[in-house]
């Protein structure tokens, strides 16, 4: 029986990422469409019980591999050289992981060693007695294309937000696993862990964005956009001239050298909505928009867009939103 | 200190020109090209690494279609060494493995302290090059650099590597591979005097033969994954312009938030 594969992603905290969670659900709706394919999660770590448990919510069946290295070396070259050789015992057709830059890794190193193809980026996922077939969104999202593995076996990452995360009816089992054979590639060691500058909330799985561009003024001016950002319960977001402005942490950039998000709402302030920004904002479900000039770009795909003064504007909305909850 | 650059030429994503061939791959005869945004990045630290140095070379290595050298200039412009191009006809179409095994055989014929990537690629955006090729050739990987500290004497290299909770401090021996990012810092502009040396440094040219690499194991002929279908995204809904003043701009749009249930 074919065996479609998820590989839930261990996050700082010793958690199941948010992100493994929306990869399994995805796994086990395309499993009855590709021949009744079976979906097992894999885990891999040096404590790989707690996201092994998590995961077992999603899937019908987990195996865990303890991994002592990975508790202060760079994770994702060892977890490949695990899964690959658990890949070669057990001949599952279809691999899945996060898009983050923990499933990049993972699955680049896991493509150079087994040959394998990958499926980058997934926005959506079928799948068909002749394996899965994915969407991406490409050139800035003019286009969305959709491809297919040209063997029956090979690996698809997936997009965070590209589905919401469904627990299954019944939880899975959990099973240890062993993955035999040398660590060959070198091992890289953590030396510390540091945490961030900034303890701005993620803007990775935030439900409501707000975000600041050059428009902004300055580093003063995203004060504004943290208020904002707060009475709405979302995160802060910034464009590359902003950061690079050093008006907000490269975390929180959102586009083309930054992130891909795909909040319920982007508020962007002051942000023109260049395609470098819009590449990774456009799939937002609404965008609103506050700036100066009209025939800005973003103008032609917000869903509104305010033509005033974002310190202005932004003030009112802040006043509105306290109203409303008064 | 010898630091070799991938870089890659892309599509100019402010261009609005790509598009797809008849075979559903990129068409990148038709496509204006630039540096690659985030291969800019890590060439910017190579170079200033080289410079603090005092002593080096940054080579870059790049594998694409034959009119690749124009767009490698600007590269060289910035203050790269000298290049290496890989190009084939039959490397036209190539996926992923087959850009990870031919980077990986050229870098195997090159010499080299440190190999730099950038993360991703705007036109592809699949990050997985670069730890490919990092198994292919068995370098240390560090991924996702904000910092990037070579220590020559001890022949080593530290990077902090951006987490979702902040940074790991990774070391590894040299020689060794690094994928970079934005937090690298800006990359400069070329001078005038930059893009007059660029003319005449020097681009050597290598096919898929002297990599000893089987044309039909790489290219189209070769793929992994095929494009079966391409459309449109739903276009969104029409714009709807305020232009009321603030109080009254900001009832509706929380008024919208509100009917679409965001708050």
């Amino acid at each position: 029986m074919a065996g479609i594969w998820v590989h839930g992603e261990i996050a700082g905290d010793g958690s199941l990422a948010k992100l493994s969670t929306e990869v399994a659900t995805l796994a086990r709706a395309i499993a009855a469409d590709t021949g009744g394919a079976e979906v097992v999660g894999i885990v891999i770590g040096s404590k790989p019980s707690t996201s092994a448990d998590e995961l077992a919510r999603f899937v019908p069946k987990v195996l865990t591999v303890t991994e002592p290295t990975t508790a202060d070396h760079a994770a994702g070259m060892i977890v490949a050289q695990r899964l690959a050789a658990l890949i070669e015992a057990h001949q599952p057709d279809i691999v899945m992981t996060g898009a983050g830059p923990e499933g990049r890794d993972l699955a680049g190193a896991l493509s150079a060693l087994t040959g394998w193809g990958v499926l980058a980026n997934a926005t959506g996922l079928t799948g068909s007695p002749d394996g899965p077939v994915a969407t991406h969104s490409v050139f800035g999202g003019k286009l969305l294309t959709e491809s297919a593995l040209s063997v029956g076996k090979g690996i698809v990452t997936v997009r965070p937000n590209s589905v919401t995360a469904e627990p299954a009816d019944s939880a899975g089992t959990v099973e240890d696993a062993t993955a035999s054979g040398d660590l060959a590639q070198p091992t890289v060691p953590v030396v510390e862990r540091l945490p961030a500058e900034s303890k701005a909330a993620s803007i990775d799985d935030a439900r409501i964005i707000v975000a600041g561009g050059r428009g902004v003024g300055g580093p003063d001016g995203f004060g504004l956009i943290e208020e904002l950002a707060a009475a709405l319960g979302g995160a802060v977001g910034a464009t590359r001239a902003a950061v690079d402005s050093g008006w907000i942490p490269y975390s929180q950039q959102i586009g083309q050298t930054g992130k891909i998000v795909k909040p319920q709402l982007y508020l962007a302030m002051g942000i023109s909505g260049a395609i470098q920004h819009k590449v990774g904002m456009q799939t937002a479900s609404t965008i609103v928009a506050v700036n100066r000039d009209p025939d800005a770009p973003i103008a032609d795909f917000a869903d509104m867009i305010v033509i005033g003064d974002l310190v202005e504007v932004g003030n009112a909305i802040l006043a509105e939103l306290r109203e409303r909850k008064s | 200190m010898r630091i070799v650059v991938l870089t890659k030429p892309v599509p100019d994503p402010a261009s609005g020109g790509e598009r797809l061939g008849p075979d559903g791959r990129l068409d990148r005869a038709n496509s204006p090209a630039v540096v690659n945004g985030n291969d800019e990045y890590v060439l910017e630290k190579a170079l200033k690494l080289v410079e603090a140095a005092g002593e080096g070379e940054v080579v870059l290595l790049t594998m694409a279609p034959a009119n690749a050298p124009e767009t490698m200039r600007k590269a060289l412009a910035m203050g790269a060494t000298s290049g290496v191009l890989v190009t084939d006809p039959a490397i036209e179409g190539s996926d992923t493995v087959a850009t990870t095994r031919i980077l990986a055989a050229a870098l195997k014929t090159l010499e080299f302290d440190l190999v730099f990537a950038g993360v991703d690629t705007s036109d592809g955006t699949s990050g997985l090059v670069a730890p490919g090729v990092a198994v292919l050739t068995g370098l240390p990987y560090l991924s996702y650099a904000a910092t990037i500290e070579p220590d020559t004497n001890a022949r080593t290299v530290r990077v902090r590597r951006i987490t979702a909770d902040g940074y790991d401090v990774l070391e590894a021996p040299l020689p060794a591979l690094i994928s970079g990012t934005q937090a690298l810092g800006e990359p400069r502009y070329p001078s005038l005097k930059g893009i007059m040396a660029a003319r005449s440094k020097e681009i050597t040219t290598i096919g898929l033969s002297d990599l000893g690499i089987d044309p039909a194991t790489v290219g189209l002929a070769g793929a992994t994954t095929k494009v079966v279908g391409s459309q449109p995204p739903e276009p969104r809904a029409a714009t709807r312009v305020v232009r009321e003043a603030p109080d009254e701009a900001a009832r509706q749009v929380v008024a919208l938030l509100a009917e679409r249930r965001i708050i």
